[in-house]
């Protein structure tokens, strides 16, 4: 019951670190408000400048929430790949979903209607255009890749196959820029670096709804997940219905990609890495607590990386895309190297 | 006294559906069955259809046709939940399960048993535990399934049939990749679950020694063949494990057992002491000699101890020699 006690203190941990960050990533940013300020404004007080109030309120608030719930929306949606495909090396990025999904908003974005930053003033079917668009995307690319999983049984061939589907995806992607307008095409490219601040605090109840709802159902599927460690044939001989399992698992990481790239962009790494800093702090990969402590670390991991976008000392703000990478690489590279002495790859 | 069989099938016939409603039939008119408290050991090439046969019997795979009745009732009437409560299995697949500990692994036997989120009950902590003990891996219980050996990994996975509380197992060739002590280890296991447990245990092997040593029962299944089944000895002394095997051009000794490419033709008598006789023609037929009772008409040998051997040439010549290898300098 060792395990247990460390879990709970794992969940205390992460809560105390995701607060600290929550905080950090309200207090700091591209302009510097004093700290006293920014926990003034939090209160509701009045405060010296309007101004910081709306960066606080209208601004890092919504962006910090954001991060939060994308975090935890890819990390969580990259474990159940990895238990699913029985590959550490899966995730959203590296098998191609988040670039069909990309490529579902690619054709909204560019041909029916504006940007993201234009949604602001949309009704509630702009939003689910994108969602659907970025869902419909996600799900024929998760599709294709479960029609060439029973294809392909070698778990490097797959992941290869994941890379040739992202970059047909990105090929389409380029053509549709080619033939659309300088504008959209210019709105995109910047979408699509990633951002965790294109949330408005109006969309915010959409974003933050359907998040929940993936995070839910990944956290509904913790028994047969378990199960699934053993293959499919043990986990149907331990009574898991194997179809409606699958198709739940691969509606939920659908969603939580789908709807995290809509709002933020196609975002690097963070699927792929935290799973493993998860498995490797929490040393287990019973889902029981994996499935927790992946979703608190990639919040806490997306905070971070919300932080980490602010260059010090000047107002630069650098893209998601360049700053995942810095952290998830590192990680992914260490795992493959020590593979041989990490359990969970046995 | 027999008891009725737990599994029992006629006029099976196993394979797999292919594109265009074409069949490919492995095996058919299988009337084979599975009984509560033995061991029944499947043998065959590989190609035979062992897998097939096994899989259609775990429910992995529909039969082509025939009927296969499972403690008295259809197959096709179980409900996948109430089947996992009725045959667990142990398979060659491989598991992702390096990272959680035996004893976790174990508790997914309880799957078919807890609720919604897999919460343990008191209750499932108890058969948990007298599953672990019951293939005797307590020790190592909160180890990670990684830190295991093949043959512990093997014995994690009958316990955790075992916590699924199954009338009947059925293994895929659980001694493949074994070293010699596990394969005995995880055989003698299977033993004593069929005899102590009341398990009905099917197991598909390559290890012909072990199955004849082992086996309360035997299947030797073959391509375009009807399955010959019957206790190991039966089917020795009928004549049914030499025609088995002669169509690959292997020779099975029902002297010994064993295979060979070529049965020995040139008698030599052995007599005396149970053990020294045995070990005796062990190393005579690797000589290419066959033991046979004693003859005058040709050479024999008097095992008194394994120092004191005689032999007797049928030219009335006497020779005595202390040790097999002299013997066999000897001859």
């Amino acid at each position: 019951m060792g395990m247990k006690k460390k879990a709970s203190l794992f969940y205390l941990f992460l809560i105390a670190l995701l607060l600290l960050l929550f905080v950090g990533s309200l207090a700091y940013g591209a302009v510097s408000i004093p700290f006293m300020q920014v926990v003034d404004i939090l209160l509701g007080k009045e405060t010296d400048r309007i101004a910081w109030n709306n960066i606080v309120l209208q601004a890092r608030l919504p962006q910090a929430i954001t991060a939060l719930l994308a975090g935890a929306s890819l990390a969580t949606s990259g474990l159940l790949l990895q238990t699913l495909f029985r590959n550490p090396l899966a995730g959203p990025s590296i098998l191609g979903i988040s670039d069909g999904a990309n490529l579902g908003v690619a054709v909204v974005m560019l041909y029916l209607g504006g940007s993201l930053k234009e949604l602001t003033g949309w009704s509630l079917s702009g939003y689910m255009a994108i969602i659907l668009a970025a869902l419909t995307g996600a799900c024929l690319v998760l599709l294709l890749i479960i029609y060439f999983s029973s294809k392909v049984r070698n778990n490097v061939m797959l992941l290869i196959i994941g890379i040739m589907i992202g970059y047909l995806a990105s090929s389409i992607i380029s053509i549709l820029n080619y033939y659309a307008a300088a504008d959209k095409v210019h709105t995109f490219v910047m979408w699509g670096m990633g951002n965790f601040s294109g949330v408005s605090i109006e969309q915010l109840p959409y974003f933050t709804f359907f998040s929940l709802l993936g995070l839910f159902f990944a956290i509904l599927l913790i028994k047969p997940l378990n199960a699934l460690l053993l293959g499919e044939l043990y986990a149907a001989n331990l009574g898991v219905k194997i179809k409606t399992t699958r198709a739940l698992i691969l509606f939920c990481t659908g969603l939580l990609t789908a709807v995290t790239t809509a709002f933020c962009g196609p975002i690097s790494f963070i699927g792929l890495a935290v799973p493993h800093i998860a498995r490797l702090l929490l040393g287990s990969s019973n889902h029981k607590m994996l499935v927790p402590v992946t979703l608190l670390t990639g919040s806490c991991i997306a905070l971070l990386c919300n932080m980490l976008m602010v260059v010090p000392g000047s107002n630069m703000i650098l893209p998601l895309n360049a700053v995942t990478p810095l952290l998830g690489a590192p990680v992914i590279l260490y795992v493959i190297i020590n593979r041989k002495n990490i359990q969970y790859f046995d | 006294m027999k008891s009725s069989p737990v599994i029992e099938t006629s006029n099976l016939s196993i394979g797999y559906l292919l594109k265009g409603g074409h069949r490919k039939v492995v095996h058919d008119s299988l009337d084979i069955q599975v009984h509560t408290g033995e061991v029944t050991c499947l043998l065959g090439l590989n190609g035979a259809g062992k897998s097939t046969l096994l899989r259609t019997l775990c429910g992995f795979q529909p039969p082509l046709a025939g009927t296969i009745q499972l403690m008295g009732k259809p197959l096709e009437s179980y409900s996948q939940n109430v089947f996992s409560l009725t045959v667990g299995v142990v398979l060659t697949e491989k598991t992702n399960a390096g990272g959680i500990t035996v004893y976790e692994l174990v508790s997914l036997g309880r799957h078919p048993y807890t609720g919604f989120f897999g919460q343990l009950k008191k209750e499932d902590h108890l058969i948990i535990e007298e599953s672990i003990e019951a293939v005797g891996i307590s020790h190592k219980k909160q180890n990670y399934v990684s830190e295991l050996s093949d043959g512990e990994r093997q014995k994690v996975m009958i316990a955790k049939t075992l916590a699924q509380q199954c009338p009947i197992i059925i293994l895929d060739e659980p001694t493949a990749f074994l070293d010699v002590t596990s394969r005995i280890e995880t055989m003698v296991l299977l033993r004593q679950l069929a005899t102590q447990q009341q398990k009905a245990i099917l197991l598909s092997t390559h290890d012909l020694d072990l199955a004849i040593q082992m086996g309360d029962r035997l299947w030797l299944q073959e391509k375009q063949r009807p399955m010959v089944c019957g206790t190991p000895e039966d089917l020795i002394l009928s004549g049914s494990f030499e025609s088995f095997f002669k169509k690959e051009g292997i020779v099975f000794d029902p002297s010994t057992g064993k295979l060979n490419t070529t049965i020995p033709e040139t008698p030599i008598g052995v007599e005396g002491d149970f053990l020294t006789s045995y070990w005796v023609g062990n190393a005579l037929v690797r000589k290419g000699y066959r033991p046979s009772p004693v003859n005058k008409q040709h050479i024999n040998i008097n095992c008194l101890s394994p120092k004191q051997l005689i032999i007797s040439y049928p030219e009335q010549k006497q020779k005595e020699v202390n040790s097999i290898e002299s013997l066999l300098l000897s001859l």
